[in-house]
């Protein structure tokens, strides 16, 4: 992109690397925790939904330290997961991209969650007396009639997931080319003297990507939306 | 042979019903709202799992709580028709139509989507999406997706009521064709008389969760206005013994002797259902002579009911077949000092008898797939 420097350029392109990573692999864990708060009945369901709406009340700071102390190399998880695989994510783009999954994931369960409530459960008896599983409804009935909500959740954790700070500087720093995402590399211009224009620039760039993904949201739910008609 | 006997609970709401049918054909399940007709479907359905009890389709039994057996609604074949379609909005008409026909193995089908859409007239409908079509088209759809899931039962619950009379005119006919053209037994849910006399061939009298009574149309459909479940009539069987086209009336041989009501369009032999209201049906104490009524039987009173508010209901023994339900004043019965084992002439107007052809009966009672 014209203007930008080769700094600013690669904190865009892992803004949108890590916003991808992490709206890709939350999204089966958020279908599956929406569905069961939307359509099971259990024991501490009241306790699973605040703890997946923790990240939305909670300073963003204490989620970061949360990761830190859970995943970080000598973390509870992270030292075995280090230990047995070798893998560690502290520092590493992959941990931006934990820390920003986590931080997005209330806002993804809550739009697919309110969207699997506004499905017809007749249409769902319906379709098992005509011969589907309950798995053949989820993915022909259930999962289709959902996808509106199932696009806006995973838009609306991308869009969070290019916004994200605080979680982010906590548990993996603000390392140039590895975690310095694009809110990173902003901060850090407006830290040095003479970063006033690339700090503007960002702000701009961001700005955009912002409203793309919620145009592109936007545009895609009413598409789906029309198909249901 | 469908065999039900189960009890259980939705909601506050308790069910314990039981009934057996050996004969194919349509089987009414008749009674007013909530006396727990629907609760008793989807049951048979597997959408609601009975506390205890038997259901036994075709000799397959399907729900079993002694024996532990409890078999999902998706392996049942048991298909279902409902009252508000339920047709899936992302899917075309065709798609709708294949879906439970791609569930069912090859082998198990026994209708072809050519022959479904030619019996309900569907063929202009195929690539339309449900929401643009009319109420009536809905459930005719509704009814070629259930039927091309090749189901074992078909369960239709007051598949006509969300319809205007000119809709449910339209649907009837083929519902009447369905069970010609195709030998699935139907158990069909109304509250609907005129309905169950149209199309069922054994009717299931239900109240409060129980079942009231069993057995052929004529017989129950009788019971179900005198138990309080309606108003006090009688439903006839007869068969068509000539026409009268210089006055424009169908003589007709019931058991109880010979009626005229207005011309009917029917073959001679053919079997016609009659539905005569209490009200419509008045007593004399010797044989009138010059009256415009045409139907005269000669009865005797076998009881007389007194409903309280100036009116009673007396049944009639009018020879074989079914009582006659005659509601007359407190007033006449103390005039004519009428009293069970009276003899008595009974009047009903032809135009005031309700014709209904059935279903002609299936070829074999035995309906199995």
């Amino acid at each position: 992109m014209p203007g930008l420097t080769p700094e600013e350029w690669s904190a865009v392109q892992l803004s949108l690397r890590v916003a991808l990573l992490s709206t890709a692999v939350s999204l089966p864990f958020g279908l599956f925790f929406a569905w069961l708060l939307a359509r099971r009945d259990f024991l501490g369901k009241g306790l699973l939904n605040g703890i997946v709406h923790l990240p939305l009340v909670l300073p963003p700071v204490v989620v970061g330290y949360a990761l830190l102390v859970l995943l970080g190399r000598k973390g509870a998880i992270g030292a075995w997961l280090y230990d047995t695989l070798g893998v560690t994510v502290a520092f590493k783009w992959e941990g931006a991209a934990v820390a920003s999954a986590v931080m997005g994931f209330p806002l993804m369960v809550r739009a697919i969650r309110l969207s699997l409530d506004a499905v017809d459960r007749r249409l769902e008896a319906a379709a098992l007396t005509l011969g589907a599983s309950p798995v053949g409804v989820f993915a022909t009935i259930t999962l289709p009639l959902a996808l509106p909500g199932v696009v806006t959740g995973a838009i609306l954790a991308f869009a969070r997931s290019l916004g994200e700070f605080g979680a982010t500087i906590t548990f993996v720093s603000n390392i140039p080319g590895e975690t310095r995402t694009l809110p990173l590399a902003l901060y850090s211009y407006t830290q040095v003297p003479g970063g006033d224009g690339p700090a503007l620039r960002l702000a701009v760039i961001s700005v955009v990507l912002a409203m793309a993904a919620l145009l592109a949201s936007e545009v895609l739910a009413r598409r789906v939306a029309a198909r249901l008609q | 042979m469908i065999e039900v006997h189960v009890s259980g609970a939705a909601g506050a709401f308790r069910i314990d019903a039981e009934f057996t049918v050996t004969e194919g054909g349509v089987t009414a399940l008749f009674g007013p709202s909530g006396s727990g007709k629907t609760t008793l479907i989807n049951m048979i359905a597997g959408l609601l799992r009975p506390e205890r009890g038997r259901i036994v389709v075709n000799g397959a039994p399907v729900f079993d709580s002694q024996a532990g057996v409890d078999i999902a609604p998706h392996r049942r074949r048991i298909g279902t028709i409902f009252q508000e379609g339920r047709l899936f909005p992302h899917l075309t008409v065709r798609a709708n139509l294949v879906y439970g026909m791609n569930r069912t193995p090859p082998a198990q089908r026994y209708v072809g989507l050519d022959q479904v859409v030619d019996m309900l007239g569907i063929g202009a409908l195929l690539t339309r999406r449900p929401a643009t079509l009319s109420g009536g088209e809905k459930q005719r759809v509704a009814i070629g997706r259930a039927l091309l899931a090749s189901p074992r039962l078909l369960l239709m619950d007051e598949p006509l009521a969300a319809l205007d009379a000119a809709r449910k005119a339209e649907i009837l006919p083929f519902i009447e064709r369905l069970h010609r053209d195709i030998d699935v037994p139907v158990i069909y849910v109304s509250h609907a008389m005129d309905e169950v006399l149209a199309i069922a061939d054994t009717m299931v009298l239900m109240a409060e969760g129980r079942v009231v009574a069993v057995g052929p149309v004529e017989e129950v459909a009788s019971r179900a206005g005198t138990g309080g479940l309606g108003h006090a009539e009688t439903v006839i069987a007869a068969t068509v013994a000539g026409h009268e086209p210089e006055f424009g009336l169908t003589r007709l041989a019931a058991p109880a002797g010979a009626l005229r009501v207005p011309r009917l369009d029917r073959a001679v032999g053919s079997m016609v259902r009659l539905r005569i209201r209490a009200r419509d049906v008045s007593l004399a104490l010797s044989r009138p002579a010059d009256i415009s009524v045409l139907n005269i039987l000669p009865a005797t009173i076998e009881s007389i009911d007194d409903h309280g508010d100036g009116t009673v209901d007396v049944t009639l023994d009018i020879g074989p077949g079914p009582r006659l339900h005659a509601q007359i004043t407190a007033r006449a019965v103390h005039d004519l000092a009428l009293g069970p084992g009276a003899r008595v002439h009974a009047l009903v107007k032809s135009v005031a008898i309700d014709r209904y052809s059935p279903a002609p009966p299936s070829q074999s009672s035995d309906s199995g797939t």
